[in-house]
C-alpha cells in the first residue's frame, strides 16, 4: 500500500492522510494507491501540511505499517522515550518499530 | 562573562521581530515552505522526525545561571520538559511548534541568547575549551578571542553565503579539549619568546571526508588575528567548491590545493586585508577581555577535601579537575547516567545546575563538546555539598572520559538524515560496562557514535567510534578504532564488516578485553592500539 505523510505546518507533528483529512495516528492512514500525487498537489497548495510525500507500507491486522524503520519511528515517536510516543501506556509499542 | 552592548541587543531584537513576521506569513499561507525554509533555518529552526527542532547557540559554551534557567523554562513551557546538549556546545529542543517559535526567540533574546547562525552556510557558533578561564594548564583565557570572532562573524555579509558551513574553535592550552584540529579553522593561542600569538590550523573536519587540519601558520601576532582569519575565509569563499556539496568544505579545497599553496594565497590576501583595518583597536579588545576577568576567587581558600564518603571520593577523582587558583576546582557534571540519553537533561536538572552555578560557581556554567556541563569556579570546600545536590538529581555519575561517557548524536530516534539509531546503542554499551570499577580499570576511553556519515557524534575521533549505516533497510553499525579529537588527534580506522545492535556491543567488549590483555603499564586504550596496531583487535573481533 501507499501512504501519504507530512508534518503539520503549525506544530510540526507527523500526520497521515486519511482519505479526507490528516490524522496524527497511522492507524487512520488510507491507502492512496495511484492517487497519491494528485492528493499531494492539492494538499501542498492548501498549505496545512509541510512537504508531504508518499511512502510504501503494508496493510496488517493492526493497521498500516510503513516499510522503512524511519517512517515507523516517525509514526510512533522516539524508541528511547516510550513516554513521549503516541502509545506511552503500551510497553510493547517499540517492538512494532523494529 | 560577556554582556551584550546595545548593538548586540538591537541586532538580536530586530531579528526576532523579523522572524515573528515571517512565521505569521507562513502560518497564514502567504509564503510557501520553499520560501520559508531558508528563513527558518537562519533562525535555527529545522524540521526533524517528530516536530520542528530548535538549535540555540551557546557562544563558546559559556552561560550564566539566568541563561541556563531560561533554557529550562523553554524546555518546560514549549517543549517536552527536556533539551539535548550537543557536541557543538549548543542545546537542541526536539518538539518545537512553529507557532511558538517567535515567543521562544523573544524569551531567548531577553537573556542575550539567540539561534542565529546555528544553521546554513555561514560561520557557526565559535567553540572553545570548556575549562577556559579556569584550567590550571592554560596560557590565557581563549574566550576574548572567541568573542571577538563571534562579533566579527555575526551577520558578516561577506561570509553569510559561504560554499558550506564553517566552524571555528579557539583554545589556549596544550591539552586540546575542543577537538580544535577537526574544525574548519582551529586557533591555538601559543607563546613564543614571552609573547602570545595564534597558531592557525585550517581545513579540518569530520563528515563523510574526515580530515585533520594542517598547520597553516605557527605564529600570527594577536593584533592580526582577525585579519588573518578573514584572509583564510576569503580564499575559501573565492575558490571553495560551490558546484558539489560533498566537496564544498574548506578541507577539500586545502586538500586539493595543498597546504603550501593555500598558505601562499592566504598570505597574499592577508597583505591586502591587513590594510583594511579589520582588527579592533586595542581599547576595544581590552573592553571585551575585561568582561572575561577571573571572578574574585579567594586564593587562600583551603585545599582540603573531606574524602570520608567513598562515593564522593570516587566522583572527585573522576569528575573534578584542577583549577588555576589554589583552593578551587572545576566540576564536570556528567549528562551520561547509566541507561540515560547522552546529553539530555530535563528542566528540573537544568534549573538545579543553574542554582548550583549561582551559589557555588560565580554564576557560570559551560557546555562541553562531550555533551556534559561544567561548573568552572568552585571552592574545594563546597565540593561535597555540590556532589550531594547533583547526586539527588541523578547528575553525579562519576564517569568523565570513561567508556560510558559516550558522545552520541540524536540518530534515527530524532534525526531525519539518520541511517540508524545511536542512542539505544549508547545505552546498551553503558549497561554492558555498568560496573564502575570495570570502567575505571579500562581508564580513559572515548567512545563516540554517529547515526550517519555526517559524523555529528564525532565517531571518527573516538578511541572507539561507531557509525550507523543502512544495510538494505536495517540498522547496521561499523566499528572504528584509534581516533582522537584531543592534542594527539587522529582518525579512526574501520575494523571490517559491520554488526547489528547487539553484535556491536559484543564486538566492543572483545576489543576492550583484548586491550586489557595487551596493555602495558599506564597505557590508555588508544596508546595500546597505536602500539600494537589493528591486527590483534581484528583477530579478537572476527576470529
Ligand atoms: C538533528 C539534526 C541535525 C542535522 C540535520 C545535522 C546535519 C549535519 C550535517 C548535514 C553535517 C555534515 C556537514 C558536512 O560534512 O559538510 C553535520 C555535521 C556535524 N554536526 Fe550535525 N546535524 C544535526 C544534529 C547535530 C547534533 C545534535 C550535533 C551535536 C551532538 C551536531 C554536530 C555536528 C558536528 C560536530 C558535525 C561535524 C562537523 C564537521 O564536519 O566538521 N549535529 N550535521
Ligand atoms: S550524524 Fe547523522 S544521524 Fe547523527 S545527528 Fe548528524 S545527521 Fe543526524
Amino acid at each position: 500500500m501507499k501512504l501519504l505523510t507530512g508534518n503539520d505546518l503549525k506544530t510540526g507533528f507527523v500526520t497521515w492522510w486519511t482519505g479526507a483529512d490528516w490524522s496524527l495516528h497511522i492507524e487512520d492512514a488510507a491507502d492512496v494507491g495511484e492517487a497519491g500525487e494528485a492528493v499531494l498537489a492539492v494538499e501542498e497548495a492548501a498549505r496545512r501540511v509541510n512537504a508531504p510525500y508518499i511512502i510504501a507500507g503494508e496493510a496488517t491486522p493492526d493497521g498500516p505499517r510503513p516499510a522503512h524503520i524511519k517512517e515507523r519511528i516517525r509514526a510512533l515517536g522516539p524508541t528511547v522515550r516510550p513516554d513521549l510516543t503516541l502509545k506511552p501506556a503500551d510497553p510493547a509499542a517499540g517492538d512494532w518499530v523494529i | 562573562m560577556y554582556k551584550y552592548d546595545e548593538y548586540d541587543q538591537q541586532m538580536v531584537d530586530a531579528r526576532v521581530a523579523e522572524f515573528a513576521d515571517q512565521v505569521k506569513r507562513r502560518l497564514a499561507g502567504e509564503i510557501t515552505e520553499d520560501q520559508f525554509k531558508p528563513l527558518r533555518l537562519m533562525n535555527g529552526l529545522y524540521l526533524q522526525l517528530h516536530a520542528y527542532m530548535l538549535r540555540v547557540a551557546v557562544p563558546y559554551g559559556t552561560l550564566d545561571s539566568r541563561q541556563m534557567r531560561m533554557l529550562a523554562h523553554i524546555a518546560r513551557k514549549y517543549d517536552r520538559d527536556y533539551g539535548h546538549f550537543t557536541t557543538r556546545q549548543n542545546i537542541q529542543y526536539n518538539w518545537i511548534k512553529l507557532e511558538d517559535a517567535p515567543a521562544i526567540l523573544a524569551d531567548l533574546a531577553s537573556v542575550e541568547m539567540h539561534a542565529i547562525q546555528t544553521s546554513g552556510n555561514c560561520i557557526r557558533n565559535i567553540s572553545s575549551d570548556q575549562w577556559a578561564g579556569a584550567a590550571a594548564d592554560e596560557l590565557t583565557d581563549p574566550r576574548p578571542w572567541a568573542e571577538l570572532l563571534r562579533q566579527w562573524s555575526s551577520f558578516h555579509p561577506e561570509f553569510s553565503y559561504l560554499p558550506r558551513k564553517f566552524k571555528i574553535a579557539v583554545i589556549a592550552a596544550e591539552e586540546d579539549r575542543a577537538a580544535m584540529r577537526l574544525h574548519d579553522i582551529g586557533i591555538q593561542i601559543v607563546e613564543k619568546d614571552g609573547v602570545h600569538g595564534a597558531a592557525f590550523y585550517v581545513g579540518g573536519g569530520m563528515g563523510r571526508t574526515p580530515m585533520i587540519a594542517p598547520l597553516i601558520k605557527d605564529f600570527v601576532p594577536l593584533d592580526d588575528l582577525l585579519s588573518y582569519t578573514e584572509a583564510c575565509l576569503r580564499v575559501y569563499n573565492r575558490y571553495g567548491r560551490r558546484d558539489n556539496i560533498y566537496k564544498a568544505r574548506i578541507k577539500i579545497l586545502i586538500h586539493e590545493l595543498g597546504a603550501d599553496e593555500y598558505r601562499r594565497q592566504v598570505e597574499e590576501e592577508f597583505a591586502h586585508v591587513k590594510s583594511l583595518g579589520v582588527d579592533p583597536p586595542k581599547a576595544e579588545f581590552d573592553r571585551i577581555a575585561a568582561q572575561f576577568a577571573m571572578p574574585p576567587l579567594d586564593a587562600s581558600a583551603s585545599d582540603e577535601i573531606d574524602r570520608s564518603d567513598p562515593d564522593f571520593a570516587v566522583w572527585v577523582d573522576q569528575n573534578v579537575a584542577a583549577h588555576k587558583v589554589p583552593g578551587h576546582a572545576i566540576v564536570n557534571i556528567s549528562l551520561k547516567p547509566l541507561g540515560g540519553i547522552p546529553g539530555d537533561a530535563n528542566s528540573a536538572q537544568i534549573d538545579l545546575m543553574a542554582d548550583l552555578a549561582e551559589r557555588y560557581s560565580h554564576d557560570e556554567l559551560r557546555v562541553t563538546h562531550a555533551q556534559n556541563i561544567v561548573l568552572p569556579h568552585v571552592r574545594k570546600a563546597d565540593l561535597l555539598a555540590i556532589w550531594q545536590a547533583l547526586d539527588a538529581a541523578d547528575l553525579a555519575t562519576p564517569n568523565l572520559d570513561l567508556i560510558s561517557d559516550i558522545i552520541a548524536c540524536p540518530g534515527l530516534d530524532y534525526c531525519s538524515l539518520a541511517n540508524a539509531r545511536s542512542i539505544p546503542v549508547a545505552q546498551k554499551i553503558a549497561q554492558r560496562f555498568a560496573d564502575p570499577a570495570r570502567q575505571r580499570d579500562l581508564g580513559e576511553l572515548k567512545l563516540k557514535i554517529s547515526g550517519c556519515i555526517n559524523a555529528c557524534g564525532h565517531h571518527h575521533a573516538g578511541h572507539i567510534g561507531i557509525l550507523g549505516v543502512d544495510r538494505k533497510g536495517t540498522e547496521n553499525y561499523q566499528l572504528l578504532l584509534g581516533g582522537s579529537g584531543a592534542e594527539d588527534v587522529s582518525l579512526g580506522t574501520i575494523t571490517g564488516p559491520g554488526f547489528d545492535e547487539d553484535g556491536i556491543v559484543d564486538a566492543i567488549e572483545r576489543v576492550t578485553d583484548k586491550y586489557l590483555s595487551e596493555r602495558t603499564d599506564g597505557e590508555r586504550f588508544v596508546d595500546t592500539y597505536r602500539r600494537v596496531g589493528m591486527a590483534p583487535f581484528k583477530e579478537a573481533i572476527y576470529g
